[in-house]
């Protein structure tokens, strides 16, 4: 063996040796080098100690309104304290007046589709606006649209409570287009205002859909207070992030818009000089590679959504989200001509005779597409086919696309009416205590021909329900990174990803031919081996035996 | 010395076994590792598969410059040299004249031409075909998204090269298995090869004027 000649060798060999071993050494260690990551992560959870929120709280503030005389009160409505709010902040109601918080209309230059916003869309939850105001616009930043006759220059309109009322009494009648409760006391409100809170935003935000949880999949109370595991920013023992920490305003205007949102964030980190006036992106704050150990992640950044990986499921927290709803079955009456109710063990609503049979999902995995920040929406009055699923917003962009990322969304499945003879989503009038509406009168006709009175296309009298789909992209309840999505999940076959096409993604896709004529070829060559060695035995043995 | 004795002498060299088996056991990790990246089992999951995948990589790459290095300064390069005299009657030795015990190997193994034509003609397929394919491509796989700095984007895809970085590799299996078969199994005695490559020393024909001193 090697060691003995080396131990009979005389010094100059030993000498050689040593050179050899430490070489041998050497490269190891080089070896090594590339094993051992950049720098351990000893951050504790979260990175950043908590500020005690990042709204900032409202000692902070240089005016005590309490001191005021302005809100010394009494006011009779919402507008008088609007009234006095504008005394002093001069300019905010014409601010609101710009936001798509107040005009609720949105003109995308980026996709050339105007008049969207909530306003105009249809969805397939409540479907449509129109005809239904002071449902709907219970929702809405100001007083009192209850019709088409709103007047949109007023600046005693504007609600300033419903997002800046720190008392948590605060709160709009749901059916009152968008007045306050008369039993609320407005001098103690407006006396006690701050800034926006996470449940101010979440009032109507985690209650779209017209209840906790419906509508997004990704916002509903229980971030009101969550945990670490719930959303890691918002969680309330720790970084306790209010929304407007990442979605920051400037002239009350919020960035981070779900009709433009930002898909692919290329400017990264946000510091003075260099910014696209939002946090409102994951890069905003953690930048293009924000995996500083793992430089195989980072090379995800510019095609894979952050959220993708880091929001595994969506409802994660106490409540279900609405996944389904099936308009066709509304209507139905028991025995005496009342309208049903039923509920599940938790009192979700399984069926109502208003609005037909629901379905609902917590720890929903989302469903991912390529996106480029453009939706495309079937608009009121535009031709749909019937034939198939109608998919009412589309996420535009697809591997090709280099401002496309794959992103989760939430997929809202709901069957609802269509105008037979004009091939376009029907806009019934639901909401009224009127001899039309749906919700009174159960008679599906009379609502279509009432609602559709909005539509660019009047109602042909002919109707019958539609499969449809809505996409709400998922970005909220950001989860700790052990809970990040995995890449097994992905690079895999019938993964995460198994819906996407067009693209090689090592570990799902391969070549059937290739892997065919590969394992064919090695395993003839070990079988011409084996017979070999077997041949060369026999002969042997027949040599040994003769 | 008379030339046609054969004596015991030290033809790989410490370096050599060491780089030889360091390089089967990272290929192996390779192929094991690399094969179910392809999807061909389940055992360390994507992830770890494909980590593991890239540190033998590494590993191999750090002890290719050093063989290079090594062959390129001892002249061993020479060894790969291909050559058609006597590529016949070695074949025919494996064929036919493996089976009796009593007919020799054809071939006169020397120090400086340790390898018969048929063991060059593999390696240099090994060295100049197999291995330049994986590890350009191999390379160009893990570094698929930098290829924006090079101009290279365009035409070829990432599914392009992994299709060429997989053909190569199961060129790199079809030569394991025969090489794994004749090396192990295919000397007299059936470990005679094998055994060389573990001690170091095999029963060579000694050409005094072109081995030199090199002998040991």
């Amino acid at each position: 063996m090697s060691g003995g000649l080396c131990g009979s060798s005389p010094p100059p060999g030993v000498r050689r040796a040593a050179i050899r071993a430490w070489a041998i050494v050497l490269f190891c260690c080089v070896c090594l080098a590339w094993l051992v990551p950049d720098g351990a992560d000893a951050t504790p959870r979260g990175g950043i100690a908590s500020t005690g929120g990042w709204g900032g709280p409202p000692s902070e503030s240089t005016a005590d309104h309490t001191k005021f005389e302005e809100l010394e009160g009494p006011f009779p409505d919402g507008p008088s304290v609007t009234e006095a709010c504008l005394h002093c902040h001069t300019n905010a109601a014409k601010q609101l007046h710009d936001t798509t918080h107040w005009t609720w209309h949105y003109d995308n230059e980026r996709s050339g589709q105007m008049d969207l916003g909530k306003r105009n869309v249809v969805n397939n939850f409540c479907i449509s606006i129109e005809s239904n105001w002071p449902r709907c616009t219970s929702c809405h930043i100001g007083y009192g649209w209850e019709d088409d006759s709103f007047d949109f220059t007023s600046e005693t309109a504007v609600d300033c409570l419903v997002c800046h009322d720190t008392t948590g009494t605060y709160h709009k009648v749901p059916t009152e287009a968008g007045r306050p409760d008369p039993a609320i006391d407005l001098v103690e409100v407006a006396r006690n205002v701050g800034p926006t809170s996470r449940e101010n935003c979440g009032a109507c935000h985690f209650n779209g859909g017209g209840e906790d949880g419906v509508k997004h999949g990704d916002l509903d109370t229980s971030l009101n207070e969550p945990d670490f595991a719930l959303d890691v920013h918002m969680d309330a023992e720790g970084l306790n992030f209010s929304c407007a920490t990442c979605h920051t305003t400037g002239g009350h205007e919020v960035t981070g818009s779900r009709y433009a949102p930002n898909a692919l964030d290329r400017v990264g980190i946000d510091y003075p000089g260099h910014t696209d006036d939002t946090r409102a992106t994951c890069e905003s704050c953690h930048g293009l590679e924000p995996h500083p150990d793992n430089s195989k992640l980072n090379d995800h950044t510019d095609r894979v959504a952050c959220q993708t990986c880091h929001i595994p499921e969506y409802a994660r927290g106490e409540r279900l989200t609405k996944v389904g709803w099936d308009w066709s079955t509304a209507g139905r009456l028991d025995e005496d001509g009342s309208p049903i109710t039923i509920r599940d063990e938790r009192g979700y609503i399984l069926y109502t005779s208003k609005k037909g049979d629901f379905a609902w999902a917590s720890n929903m995995t989302p469903e991912y597409r390529w996106f480029n920040g453009i939706v495309e929406y079937v608009r009121m009055g535009e031709t749909i086919d019937p034939s198939g699923t109608v998919t009412i917003n589309t996420p535009s962009g697809d591997v090709d696309d280099p401002d496309a990322r794959i992103w989760p969304f939430k997929v809202m499945r709901s069957r609802q009416p269509y105008d037979v003879g004009h091939s376009v989503l029907a806009l019934p009038h639901v909401f009224g205590k009127d001899d039309t509406s749906f919700w009174n009168n159960f008679d599906w006709p009379k609502a279509l021909e009432a609602g559709m009175a909005a539509q660019p296309i009047r109602f042909s009298g002919d109707y019958d329900f539609v499969e449809t789909e809505t996409y709400w992209p998922i970005t909220h309840m950001v989860a700790p990174k052990e809970d990040a999505v995995g890449c097994n999940e992905c690079h895999t076959k019938g993964g995460r990803l198994g819906a996407l096409t067009g693209f090689y993604m090592p570990g799902r896709d391969t070549y059937p031919w290739l892997t065919l004529i590969g394992w064919s070829l090695a395993g003839l060559t070990l079988l011409g081996t084996i017979v070999h060695g077997l041949v060369r035995l026999i002969a042997t043995l027949r040599r040994r035996a003769g | 010395m008379p030339r046609n004795k054969k004596e015991l002498v030290m033809v790989f060299s410490r370096f050599e076994r060491f780089w030889h088996w360091s390089q089967a056991i990272l290929i192996i990790a390779m192929m094991v590792t690399g094969f179910e990246v392809n999807g061909a089992y389940q055992w360390l999951g994507y992830e770890q598969a494909a980590q593991w995948h890239r540190f033998a990589a590494w590993f191999l790459i750090g002890l290719w410059v050093f063989v290079i290095v090594w062959h390129a300064i001892t002249g061993e390069w020479k060894q790969y040299i291909p050559t058609r005299r006597g590529i016949m009657a070695v074949a025919k030795y494996y064929t036919a004249g493996i089976l009796d015990p009593s007919v020799p190997h054809p071939y006169r193994k020397t120090r400086m031409a340790k390898h018969n034509p048929l063991q060059r003609l593999a390696y240099l397929a090994f060295n100049v075909l197999i291995s330049p394919v994986i590890w350009i491509s191999g390379l160009l796989y893990m570094f698929y998204n930098d290829w924006y700095r090079t101009g290279l984007d365009g035409p070829v895809g990432l599914g392009d090269v992994a299709l060429v970085h997989t053909a190569a590799a199961f060129a790199m299996l079809i030569f394991f298995v025969g090489h794994v078969y004749l090396a192990a199994f295919a000397g007299k005695p059936f470990y005679a090869y094998l055994k060389a490559m573990i001690t170091g020393y095999d029963l060579l024909y000694i050409n005094p004027e072109a081995d030199g001193d090199r002998k040991s």
